[in-house]
C-alpha cells in the first residue's frame, strides 16, 4: 500500500536533478522527547562523513512537552548560517506539523510516524510514513525505554533513504555513550530494525542525497559556551561564581565538569580553580569581583537579565580597578523577554554600562573557536588593564553545536599584567621614593601598580573603595582628584585597544562594505557570495572588540558607504561606530531586525538590495 | 623563653605596639558606638598577636562600613556595596585562606538589602567574623528607621515605627550561622572578649553589637540607646578568652561553675556561670533565651552560640596548600598535551 501511495508523485530521480550535500533536515518534536541524542547523532555522523553541517536548536522555555525544532544544514560549501526553508521534515510532533508542512520547498520530503493524523495541504512534496509504533513494539526494547528510543525510527529511516552510512552513525552513538555498549545496541537495533524497513517499503523518489567529502578536517564539533570554559580553563582561570540562567549556564557548569580533567593535580587532589554557585548574580558578581581584587583570575557567566543585576558592582570594579571577566550569553529582551532565543541586543548596555562616566571594554567572538580563544584572552586583557572585560557571546553560537577549526593551546604566556608581590614591590618602592600609590600611574601607561591580599610587605596594603579616592587611595572628595582620576581611566580605556582583538578584514577596495559582529558573521559571509553573484561586490570587516580599533574607521573612510548589519532592532553596533567616527555616521546604513531567530543570508540580501535601489538607485 | 606578657608592656609577642593596629582617625559622631568597637578591635587584634598583614578587612555601606579604615592600618581592605559585602568578602577569602577576614556591617547593611547575601554567608559557613554595629537607624542619611528598629519606635521625623524588628541573632541562628554571639559597645570588656572568641572561630562568626546612634537614635527609653542597654543588658555568662598558647588557670572558677568550649585552634572560651545554666552548643536554646529576652524586655549579650568544628566553607573544596592567588602560571594553565585530549573529547576529525 506504502508502495502504490507513492507511486505518481511528482518528483522525478534523476540522477541530474539530485542535491547532494547541500540541503536543510528540520526535525520537529515535543521537548523533553529525548530527541536531542538523534538530532546530534546525525549531525555527528554527518561531520564525520566530512560535510559540512550546522545545527540549530529552536527550543521553548519549558521542560517537557512544548515544540521544539533541531535543523540540520549540510553545505556542501560550507555555509553555517541559518536558512529559512526546509527541504526534508521530520515531524514528529502532531501539533505543529501543519507549519511544517508550509516550511517545505517543493519538491521537499516529509517523513512523518505512520499513525501521525494531518490534512495534507501539499501536493508538491515527497511523503514517507514511518511504522514508529510498529518497529518499537516488535523491538525487545523494555518499555520504560520505548519513549526515549521512538526517535531512533526516523534516525534509521532518514539514514536509509539519504545515504547516511550506518557505521557512522554507530560511531557517532559510541561517541555519545563514551563506548558503553549497552545503550549502544539498544539504539542501533533499533536504527538498524527501521533502516531495514525503509529498504524493504519504502521507493525513493526525493532529490535528497548525502555523499562523503573531505571538507571538516582538523575540525571539531563544539558550542560556544563549552568553548569559552575551555578557553578560560586554559588561561589560568581561578575562580568562577554564576548563577543559572539561560543561555549562559552550560558554560560554568562546563568549567564545573572540566575542573578534575584540566586543574586537579592528580597526587594531591589539589585543584587550582573554584566554582561557587552563587544565591544570585548580585552575589555572583560580587564574588567575582572580591576574587578578582584578591588576585585571581576570576570570570562570571550570565545573560541580560543577570547582567542588569550585576551592572552596579561592574561599576565599583571600573572605578576601583579590579579586573574580572563577564560572559554575557545573549538572549532577547528586554525584560524576561524570549529566554530561548537569540540576539544581539545587550550591545549598547553593556558598552555604557553603569551609572556615571563609565566605559566598557567588550569582546565580541565570532565563533566556536574564537569563544575559546577570546575564553583565554579576556582574563590576560582584564588583568593587564585591570578592568572588567565583557565577553559578548550569544544563544546561537554559545548552546548550539558548531564545526569549528580544532581549539589551538593559547600561544601566549599567561599575564598576570601589574601584580606585584613583595621583593618586587620593594623594588618598585626602592625606584619611587619609597612610596606606594595604588592608583599611581608611575609608569606614564595610565595603569597603576597593584598588590593584592596576603602581600605580607608592611607598605602593601591599601584601601579599596567606591567612593572617591586620590592616587593614593585615600578618600577624597577633592573635585580636581575626582577629575584626574577620571581622565586617567579614559585615557586607559582608549588604549585598551593596544591590547584587544583587532577586526578580521576581507577588504577588495569595493565601493561598499559591510560591517558586522559575532554570529551575524555567518550569514553575512553567504550574503557576501549572494550579492557577488548578482553584481554587487562588497567588502567585509568583522569588529572583534570595542572601543573600534582604527581600522574600523579606517574600512569607513575608505568606502563610499557600509551596511552595518547586526541581530537587535535599534542597530546597536551602528550606534557605537557612529559615536566613534561622527563625522561619517550618515555613511553606515543599519541592517538589523531581532525577531528570536539568527539572521539569515537571504534576508540580508533583501535589505541590502531593497537599500541599494531607495538610497542608491544609480548602484 | 620568657612570653611578653602584652597586658604589662608597650609591645605584644610578634614584637608591635598598638600603633601598628591604629587605622585612620574616625570621621564618625563624638561618643558613636562603633568606634569603640573599632578600639575593641584593634585591642583584640593587639593582644591576640595578629599581623596585620594577615587581616583583610571588609566592608558595605553606611556609617558602620566606613569603620574599617578606623583599625588596621596594615591590612587591605574593599569597602563595597550596600548589603553586598558578604559575595565580595567570600571572593576574596578564596585568594588567600591563610587570611583572617573581619567583615563590618551595620542593621541598614544587613538586615534590608543585605539579608540574602548575610544569610547565604551563614549557610556556606564563610571563616570570617562578621560585625553588625546595630543601631536601628538610617545615620549616614539622616535617621530614618531600619528593619531592626523596635515596633513602636518614634523618630524626629520619621514618626512611629509600625514594623516588627528583625533580630540578627534570630536569622543568624536558624540559617546555621556557626557562631553567633550578642554584645553590647558600652560593654567594651565583654565586647573584646566576644571579638577574641570570633577572630578565633573557624567558620562565619555573627557578632552583633548593640551600637547606639548619639545623634539620631540615643533616646532612654529606646532598645538601641545606651542607657536603655546598660539599664537593661543582662550577660548570659561571664566570657574569658584564653589563648591556645596560654596555661590555663581557672582556680579563679569553682568546678561546675563554668563552661569551656574548646575552639578549633585550641584556644578556650570560658563561660563563668552567672544567673542560670546556659549550654553555648544548642541552637534551640539560644533561640530560647532570644524569644524570652524579646518578651522580658531585656538586652541579653553573650555568646548565644558556637560550634568549633561545623565544616567551613573551604573544607567544601580542595585547595592547594599554597594561597590560590600566589599559584604561577605554570600551576594554572593546562599542560599542551590536554589540548589534544580536548579537541579529541571534542569529536575531533583527523
Amino acid at each position: 500500500m506504502q508502495k502504490e501511495k507513492l507511486k505518481g508523485n511528482p518528483m522525478s530521480n534523476n540522477s541530474s536533478d539530485r542535491k547532494i550535500n547541500d540541503f536543510v533536515i528540520t526535525f520537529g518534536t515535543v521537548n523533553g522527547s529525548g530527541s536531542a541524542t538523534a538530532n546530534t547523532t546525525i549531525m555527528r555522523a554527518l561531520f564525520q562523513m566530512g560535510i559540512p553541517v550546522s545545527g540549530k536548536n529552536i527550543f521553548p522555555s519549558n521542560i517537557q512537552g512544548l515544540p521544539t525544532w533541531y535543523t540540520l544544514r549540510l553545505s556542501k560549501d560550507g555555509y553555517l548560517a541559518r536558512v529559512e526553508e526546509d527541504d526534508i521534515v521530520i515531524a514528529m510532533n502532531p501539533s505543529t506539523i501543519r507549519k511544517e508542512l508550509e516550511s517545505l520547498v517543493p519538491g521537499g520530503v516529509l517523513f512523518y510516524p505512520d499513525d501521525l493524523k494531518f490534512d495534507l495541504t501539499r501536493e508538491d512534496i515527497v511523503l514517507y510514513p514511518m511504522p514508529v509504533k510498529k518497529i518499537i513494539k516488535d523491538s525487545d526494547v523494555t518499555p520504560t525505554l520505548r519513549d526515549y528510543v521512538a526517535n531512533m525510527v526516523y534516525v534509521g529511516v532518514l539514514c536509509q533513504m539519504i545515504g547516511i552510512k550506518l557505521e557512522m552513525i554507530e560511531s557517532a552513538l559510541n561517541f555519545h555513550f563514551k563506548n558503553k555498549e549497552k545503550p549502544v545496541s539498544i539504539n542501533m537495533n533499533i536504527i538498524n530494525m527501521a533502516a531495514n524497513w525503509a529498504k524493504e517499503n519504502l521507493i525513493k523518489t526525493d532529490r535528497y542525497w548525502v555523499e562523503p567529502m573531505k571538507n571538516t578536517q582538523g575540525c571539531i564539533m563544539s558550542d560556544g559556551n563549552t568553548a569559552g570554559a575551555l578557553g578560560s580553563l586554559f588561561g589560568g582561570l581561578q575562580f568562577c561564581a554564576w548563577y543559572p540562567i539561560t543561555p549562559a549556564s552550560s558554560l560554568a557548569e562546563t568549567i564545573h565538569e572540566f575542573i578534575p580533567v584540566l586543574r586537579k593535580d592528580n597526587e594531591t587532589g589539589e585543584e587550582s580553580v573554584v566554582i561557587v554557585q552563587a544565591e544570585d548574580e548580585l552575589a555572583a558578581i560580587g564574588m567575582t569581583v572580591g576574587a578578582g581584587w584578591g588576585g585571581l583570575r576570576a570570570l562570571t557567566s550570565t545573560s541580560g537579565p543577570g547582567l542588569s543585576l550585576m551592572t552596579e558592582y561592574l561599576g565599583l570594579a571600573y572605578y576601583s580597578e579590579v579586573p574580572v571577566v563577564i560572559w554575557d550569553v545573549q538572549r532577547v529582551g528586554p525584560s524576561t523577554g524570549l529566554p530561548t532565543r537569540t540576539a544581539q541586543c545587550d550591545l549598547t548596555f553593556v558598552y555604557f554600562l553603569g551609572h556615571g562616566d563609565t566605559n566598557s571594554i567588550i569582546l565580541l567572538p565570532g565563533s566556536v573557536n574564537e569563544c575559546f580563544e577570546f575564553g583565554w584572552k579576556a582574563l590576560d586583557i582584564a588583568e593587564r588593564l585591570q578592568s572588567p572585560v565583557f565577553v559578548l557571546s550569544d544563544l546561537d553560537l554559545g548552546m548550539n553545536e558548531w564545526i569549528t577549526p580544532k581549539f589551538n593551546y593559547p600561544n601566549l604566556p599567561i599575564d598576570r599584567g601589574k601584580i606585584l608581590w613583595e621583593e618586587d614591590f620593594q623594588k618598585m618602592l626602592d625606584a619611587n621614593g619609597g612610596s606606594f600609590g595604588r592608583y599611581n600611574d608611575v609608569d606614564g601607561d595610565n595603569i597603576p601598580y597593584r598588590t593584592v591580599v596576603g602581600n605580607q610587605h608592611p607598605k602593601a596594603a591599601y584601601f579599596t573603595r567606591g567612593t572617591g579616592h586620590d592616587r593614593f587611595a585615600n578618600y577624597s572628595e577633592d573635585g580636581e582628584v575626582w577629575m584626574q582620576g577620571m581622565e586617567r581611566l579614559k585615557r586607559k580605556y582608549e588604549h585598551s585597544v593596544e591590547f584587544t582583538p583587532t577586526p578580521e578584514l576581507d577588504d577588495n577596495h569595493n565601493r561598499v562594505g559591510i560591517i558586522t559582529s559575532g554570529s551575524a558573521y555567518f550569514p553575512v559571509i553567504e550574503a557576501r557570495d549572494i550579492l557577488k553573484n548578482k553584481g554587487l561586490n562588497v567588502d567585509l570587516l568583522r569588529i572583534r572588540a570595542l572601543p573600534i580599533h582604527d581600522q574600523v574607521k579606517d574600512f569607513i573612510k575608505s568606502h563610499d558607504y557600509c551596511y552595518v548589519v547586526e541581530l537587535n532592532r535599534d542597530g546597536q553596533l551602528q550606534q557605537i561606530i557612529s559615536l566613534s567616527i561622527p563625522d561619517k555616521a550618515t555613511n553606515l546604513i543599519s541592517i538589523s531586525k531581532m525577531d528570536g531567530f539568527p539572521l539569515t543570508a537571504k534576508w540580508i540580501v533583501n535589505e541590502v538590495l531593497k537599500k541599494e535601489e531607495v538610497d542608491h538607485g544609480t548602484n | 623563653m620568657a612570653l611578653i606578657d602584652s597586658r604589662l608592656s608597650n609591645i605584644n609577642q610578634i614584637g608591635l605596639t598598638r600603633n601598628d593596629y591604629k587605622g585612620a582617625p574616625s570621621t564618625l559622631c563624638q561618643g558613636c558606638g562603633h568606634n569603640s568597637i573599632s578600639s575593641q578591635i584593634v585591642a583584640a587584634c593587639y593582644e591576640m598577636n595578629i599581623k596585620p598583614e594577615k587581616v583583610v578587612k571588609f566592608s558595605g555601606i553606611g556609617c558602620s562600613s566606613k569603620s574599617p579604615t578606623y583599625f588596621l592600618n596594615r591590612s587591605f581592605g574593599f569597602n563595597g556595596l550596600h548589603g553586598r559585602m558578604p559575595s565580595l568578602a567570600l571572593g576574596a577569602l578564596f585568594a588567600d585562606n591563610s587570611m583572617e577576614g573581619i567583615g563590618v556591617s551595620g542593621d541598614g547593611d544587613t538586615a534590608s538589602i543585605g539579608m540574602g547575601q548575610f544569610k547565604h554567608l551563614a549557610r556556606r559557613n564563610t571563616p570570617m567574623v562578621y560585625i553588625v554595629e546595630n543601631n536601628g537607624v538610617y545615620g549616614l542619611t539622616k535617621g530614618q528607621f531600619s528593619a531592626t528598629a523596635e515596633e513602636g519606635l518614634e523618630l524626629k521625623k520619621q514618626g512611629v515605627n509600625t514594623y516588627l524588628p528583625v533580630d540578627i541573632c534570630m536569622e543568624a541562628l536558624v540559617t546555621n550561622a556557626s557562631f553567633v554571639a550578642r554584645g553590647f559597645a558600652g560593654d567594651p570588656k565583654q565586647l573584646k572578649n566576644l571579638l577574641k572568641a570570633a577572630i578565633a572561630h573557624n567558620g562565619l562568626a555573627v557578632l552583633d553589637i548593640i551600637s547606639p546612634c548619639v545623634t539620631f537614635h540615643n533616646k532612654e527609653n529606646s532598645f538601641h540607646s545606651y542607657q536603655w542597654g546598660k539599664e537593661h543588658e543582662v550577660q548570659l555568662h561571664d566570657i574569658t578568652f584564653v589563648p591556645a598558647r596560654d596555661e590555663i588557670t581557672i582556680e579563679d572558677f569553682e568546678p561546675g561553675s563554668s563552661k569551656e568550649v574548646t575552639m578549633h585552634d585550641g584556644s578556650l572560651i570560658l563561660l563563668k556561670k552567672l544567673d542560670k545554666d546556659y549550654d553555648p552548643t544548642s541552637r534551640i536554646e539560644a533561640l530560647k533565651v532570644l524569644e524570652d529576652a524579646a518578651h522580658n524586655n531585656i538586652l541579653l549579650t553573650g555568646l548565644l552560640f558556637v560550634d568549633p568544628e561545623a565544616k567551613t566553607l573551604f573544607d567544601r573544596y580542595h585547595l592547594p596548600k599554597t594561597p590560590l592567588n600566589r599559584l604561577k602560571p605554570d600551576q594554572i594553565r593546562p599542560k599542551k598535551d590536554k589540548m589534544d585530549e580536548i579537541n579529541k573529547l571534542l569529536f575531533l576529525n583527523e
